[in-house]
């Protein structure tokens, strides 16, 4: 019989693999997630959106009128109760992430615990649901930060009617979908940490658990 | 000129060798104030290509020393050898490697990963022994197909009967040639008929391959086929029986 010998590393592929099937089956459930992230990443977008588009568009429609941007009018309240309203709304979301994953490492207690028992090391398991959420935040901020993006736009139509899309500024359009997608993938990051780090030091005895 | 053959200090007598020996295995859990003692000190010894029962009433220990045996829970004092390493000394690379490779591991609840279908189920303790995809492909089908499930690769664990969930569940514990098969309660979730199967298909696995099979089980179909069984008692050994000692009259075991 051989001498005990090292588990190797697992290459990223590997889990890779495993992580996606495990999204793809558990859609349902994984929704939940994805919708938390759209929704706080739409609402980012969709204030930062309409402070960055409005002014050009409102200077068109008043200079069409023959009147002259006098007032620089803040529309909708001051910066300062933005800001907090968009932290609020993106911890909210940390929140509902994290205890979302929470839910599904425990859920998936047999599952891991019989990984182990397989000789998964703890760092595959940790890099599994690492990767489960990266790929969700991903999807979800891209989404998030589209849909943000086509509210903003439908809701200025409404008031510029012909003058948005000839003002509107495409390159701090593309700025803010990269940038608002980026902080949605970092909370996601963030909050998917302590649940991961949860199922990576979970047991194997905990394949043999008989109650859930 | 003579030689002087000394045995190996692993082989008895009668050349079997040794895989796994208790040393004084206790095992101890602080409920609040108060200290329950599982094990008691456990003193065993199992050879190479023994099929084991371990027998015993609930809370006798039976599944303490189970895990004790599989490294799957240290004990508060006591040593476990598996093929003469002590694992206590093993770090958790080395632990990994060891349940990747020397032991195949059988639960009650069959533990099959729910998103994949019965081949990857097979194949993934292979992808953690670092086989290729093509060749861990090819291995696990004939290990399923030799358990007669050739016809169901692809089907997911909840396509599967009671039955065929843990025939692969056997066929994914053999994956890496283990050497030592550990299955708590295999039969505990199956009817009648179905546990008397996977016992025999279990036995089949055990001679074909030589391969130590160490059994934790109520069932008393699994005593049949057992080449020892281990009885215990309120975290002691009551007494371990060769299957020829066993006298079971009906309605009675003894």
């Amino acid at each position: 019989m051989a001498a005990v010998q090292r588990q190797i590393q697992l290459p990223l592929s590997k889990a890779l693999g495993i992580a996606l099937a495990s999204l793809r089956v558990r859609l349902g459930r994984s929704l939940l997630t994805l919708l938390t992230i759209i929704m706080a990443i739409a609402f980012l977008t969709n204030i930062w959106a309409s402070r960055v588009f409005e002014p050009p568009m409102r200077a068109a429609k008043l200079a069409a009128q023959g009147l002259a941007d006098v007032a620089n009018i803040e529309a909708g309240g001051g910066t300062s109760r933005m800001v907090w309203l968009i932290s609020l709304s993106l911890l909210v979301c940390t929140v509902g992430i994290t205890n979302a994953m929470l839910m599904s490492v425990m859920e998936r207690f047999r599952e891991i615990g019989t990984m182990k028992c397989l000789g998964a090391l703890d760092s595959f398991i940790l890099k599994l649901f690492l990767i489960e959420s990266f790929l969700l935040g991903l999807a979800g901020s891209l989404a998030g930060a589209l849909l943000g993006q086509v509210v903003t736009i439908a809701l200025l139509a409404r008031n510029y009617h012909g003058h948005v899309f000839a003002n509107l500024p495409w390159g701090s359009a593309w700025l803010i979908l990269l940038a608002s997608t980026a902080i949605g993938m970092t909370i996601t990051a963030l909050a998917a940490l302590y649940p991961a780090l949860k199922a990576a030091k979970m047991q194997p005895i905990a394949a043999m658990r008989v109650e859930v | 000129m003579t030689e002087t053959m000394t045995a190996p200090a692993s082989a008895t007598p009668e050349g079997r060798e040794e895989i796994v020996r208790t040393i004084d295995v206790v095992k101890e859990y602080k409920m609040g104030e108060e200290t329950l003692r599982v094990l008691k000190g456990i003193n065993l010894t199992i050879y190479k290509g023994e099929y084991i029962s371990i027998m015993g009433p609930s809370g006798s220990g039976k599944s303490t020393l189970f895990n004790a045996i599989g490294g799957l829970d240290k004990p508060t004092s006591g040593k476990v050898f598996i093929d003469e390493v002590d694992i206590a000394q093993l770090d958790a690379l080395e632990l990994a490697w060891l349940r990747c490779r020397k032991i195949g591991y059988i639960f009650q609840t069959f533990n099959l990963i729910p998103v994949m279908s019965a081949l990857e189920n097979v194949k993934l303790p292979m992808i953690f022994a670092g086989m290729s995809n093509a060749e861990a492909d090819e291995k696990a089908a004939n290990i399923l197909k030799r358990v007669d499930l050739g016809h169901r690769l692809f089907n997911k664990p909840s396509q599967l009967s009671g039955g065929q969930q843990q025939r692969v569940a056997i066929a994914r514990a053999f994956a890496n040639d283990p050497a030592i098969i550990l299955a708590d309660e295999p039969t505990g979730n199956l009817d009648l008929n179905t546990g008397k199967q996977i016992i025999t298909l279990l036995k089949e696995m055990n001679t074909e391959r030589q391969v130590t099979v160490i059994s934790a089980t109520h069932d008393f179909k699994m005593l049949d086929v057992s080449d020892r069984i281990i009885w215990i008692r309120d975290g002691n050994i009551d007494k371990i029986q060769r299957r020829d000692e066993v006298k079971i009259e009906v309605g009675e075991m003894h």
